[in-house]
């Protein structure tokens, strides 16, 4: 047991490592604006003093180690900074600095980031079963007809861009037969139905790009499978091909599917972006792309790390799954 | 409402597909083979039956009867796809070397569809200048013009798909589109690749701290969602060209480009590692060849063939990456027609469907032919991956 535990420290402190690099990384790319934010907030026809000030305020005059270590000591606390949009800098002209009736990134990021697990969660609940379903049936009827279709379909669905699907899909379910709304407006105090059903058309875009992989894979897995001797066996002792599958292969083949599962989870908390901005879902992708738009650093900045922190996260678990599901990796040669 | 009707016809489909197989079991068949067939049916097929059935007769529905715009629209679309790869493929098998035909044989018609659609897109964006009728950024008094060219609903005859807000011909624009999004999607491929490749196979070649410096830093580039980080860099970039529209652009494309070579560095390593180790590389050691000449003339073109399936993955993900993030409006800039930016602007047209269906296809049409090129560049990579691998199952 305690190897096996080993293992999974390993990657846990590897995952860290990787999370702080990636901080590192992010917090570079920033440095490399040309001039700085206190340039950038204030635009060209700023006074020498002016520019001064807030660079105090913000610690930019510090060394960019400091400022580095600043930034990465207030996010372990949970303060993100403040936002560019909603300081107004306009006061700034001065020495004096209140920040105290401005809404932080972190309360800006709050509920958006609700939001968006929501969206994710709704998608990954259609979809995973769903594909693990369709996975099974076509490697139950693979070569037929069904088979051949669904493949059609899941690789048109996977190599379309979100935005068309998303269209599609608003043209038929909502502008043709209006049965969900095309714009996803989300907000506090919305019941979970209401909710639910404003999130239904930009989950329902997810759920056709994500089911499309996870199917895929489900069928790869459990046909490389199918060949072997074991499989045989079972046929021969007379088992129907349906409990074939789900005994004998889907046990064995559970690790890459775990596998592919957790990566698309990743991908759905990431590929959001897209989707979000389609259907005006306030999440933290839309805010990220508006945030880009007008430059609003801690912001991005933020975001950015949020959503590098969920892809680590879930390829971290994908790894533990994998290795759980599978006795062979416990021992590596 | 929906939900009730959805719920019955799952119940009576699977009801159906039980009463098939029970019918068929019952009814002694002219036929020995269709008797066995029915006896060894199991409860699935059967519903898979009843639901094929059920799935022509709502299309022939909704096609024939309620006659539903947009889905006769996509069914023709359908059919005729379907029928040009057929014929494509005919014609491949007919006409042609001796190689060439045989490639055909063994073709599937997803495949020749594919090969198809790439030509013809390959036309359009070399030719775009002769055969759109006006100039991208040709700018007409007429705006907002309607698709269709019929003066009495708002079209205009010169504009066969109507103008946009700013008076540019639309048909113009999305043929254009061809050569700007496709071209630097392209570019950005082939300049992904050489980044790629170069590097891969010179971690492959001299392996030690190398290797080690270059597979860290793929590491760290490759731990960021890729769209996030372009969106990062883009955002960086955009500061530093200003109101430079074209550096904005030059700047997108080495983004992706160095964004995506970690994926290419990830395969030509792995590929090159197992050829580096060949008898005939030692050789090549041995003789005494430049580094140059062991990266370029022996281990590439034994790796030709991974990496030739890879690029037409490659370039889809990159088509697919430069059209969201013009779509976001921070890609191709405007005076360049591109189809990202013109599914933005069109969006709202969607809103028309019920009353002037040919302008909610307007969105359509540019988002389609992102999809359509997509779509026929993985039909082609699945064909010739299953056709290097799949004879193994």
């Amino acid at each position: 047991m305690s190897s096996i535990f080993g293992i999974i420290l390993r990657r846990i402190v590897l995952g860290v490592l990787t999370l702080f690099v990636v901080s590192l990384l992010i917090f570079a790319s920033v440095n490399m604006l040309p001039g700085d934010f206190a340039q950038a907030i204030l635009g060209q026809g700023a006074t020498p003093e002016a520019v001064e000030s807030i660079r105090e305020d913000l610690g930019l005059n510090k060394h960019p180690v400091q400022r580095y270590l600043d930034w990465l000591g207030g996010i372990i606390q949970g303060d993100f900074g403040v936002s560019f949009a909603q300081a107004n800098f306009a006061e700034y002209g001065g020495t004096s600095v209140e920040l105290g009736g401005i809404a932080s990134v972190a309360d800006q990021l709050a509920p958006r980031f609700k939001n968006t697990m929501f969206l994710a969660g709704v998608s990954a609940a259609i979809s995973v079963p769903l594909s693990v379903m369709l996975g099974i049936l076509a490697a139950l009827y693979s070569n037929s007809v069904f088979d051949r279709a669904i493949n059609i379909s899941t690789l048109s669905s996977i190599s379309s861009p979100e935005f068309f699907l998303a269209y599609i899909l608003i043209l038929f379910l909502a502008v043709l037969n209006p049965i969900f709304p095309s714009l996803s407006n989300v907000y506090e105090g919305m019941t979970f139905w209401e909710k639910l059903d404003r999130t239904m058309l930009p989950a329902l875009t997810l759920t056709l790009i994500v089911t499309a992989h996870m199917m895929r894979m489900t069928r790869a897995a459990i046909i490389n499978l199918m060949a072997s001797p074991y499989i045989e066996m079972a046929r021969l002792k007379g088992t129907a091909p349906l409990m074939i599958i789900i005994r004998h292969a889907l046990p064995n083949s559970l690790a890459p599917i775990i596998n592919v599962i957790a990566l698309n989870l990743a991908y759905l908390i990431t590929g959001v972006v897209v989707v979000e901005v389609v259907f005006v879902y306030p999440g933290i992708g839309q805010l990220f792309v508006d945030s880009v738009k007008v430059r609003d650093i801690p912001i991005v900045q933020a975001c950015c790390l949020i959503f590098a922190a969920s892809y680590i996260l879930l390829n971290l678990l994908a790894d533990i799954m994998t290795i759980l599901s599978n006795p062979r990796l416990r021992h590596p040669k | 409402m929906i939900l009730v009707y959805l719920i019955i016809s799952i119940v009576g489909i699977f009801a159906l597909g039980w009463l098939f197989r029970w019918t068929g079991q019952k009814i002694s068949w002219p036929k020995e083979e269709w008797n066995i067939y029915f006896r060894d049916m199991s409860y699935l097929v059967g519903v898979g039956f009843i639901f094929g059935v059920a799935l022509i007769l709502f299309t022939l529905y909704v096609y024939f009867i309620l006659q539903i715009k947009f889905f006769v629209w996509g069914v023709q679309l359908l059919v005729i796809c379907g029928v040009s790869g057929y014929i494509f493929r005919f014609l491949g098998r007919r006409i042609g070397t001796e190689g060439s035909r045989k490639l055909f044989r063994s073709m599937p018609v997803t495949a020749a569809f594919g090969i198809l659609t790439v030509i013809l897109y390959a036309l359009l964006a070399v030719f775009a200048d002769f055969i759109a009728p006006y100039e991208q950024d040709e700018i007409f008094e007429v705006i907002n013009a309607l698709p269709g060219g019929n003066p009495d609903l708002g079209g205009d005859p010169r504009f066969l798909l109507g103008t946009d807000q700013l008076g540019r011909d639309l048909l113009t624009r999305l043929i254009y589109g061809a050569q700007n999004t496709v071209g630097i999607a392209f570019a950005t491929t082939v300049f992904s690749f050489l980044i790629g490749i170069t590097g891969g196979f010179l971690a492959a070649t001299l392996g030690g701290w190398v290797d080690q410096v270059l597979s860290r830093a793929v590491d760290a580039l490759m731990a960021i969602p890729q769209l996030i980080f372009a969106l990062l860099l883009m955002t960086i970039a955009t500061a530093w060209a200003g109101s430079n529209k074209v550096m904005i652009m030059v700047y997108m494309v080495l983004i992706i480009a160095v964004l995506d070579s970690t994926r290419v560095y990830r395969l030509s390593r792995a590929v090159g590692l197992n050829i580096v180790v060949m008898d005939f590389i030692e050789a090549a050691k041995v003789r005494g060849e430049t580094l140059r000449y062991l990266l370029f003339r022996e281990i590439l073109p034994n790796a030709m063939a991974p990496l030739l399936a890879e690029f037409g993955l490659r370039f889809c993900f990159v088509f697919l990456t430069i059209s969201a993030l013009s779509f976001l409006g921070i890609g191709i800039q405007p005076p360049l027609a591109d189809w990202g930016t013109m599914v933005r602007d069109l969006a709202q047209f969607i809103n028309f469907a019920a009353f002037s269906p040919l302008t909610a296809t307007l969105p359509l049409l540019a988002a389609g032919a992102i999809a359509l090129l997509t779509v026929a560049v993985n039909f082609i990579v699945d064909w010739v991956l299953h056709k290097s691998s799949g004879l193994k199952s």
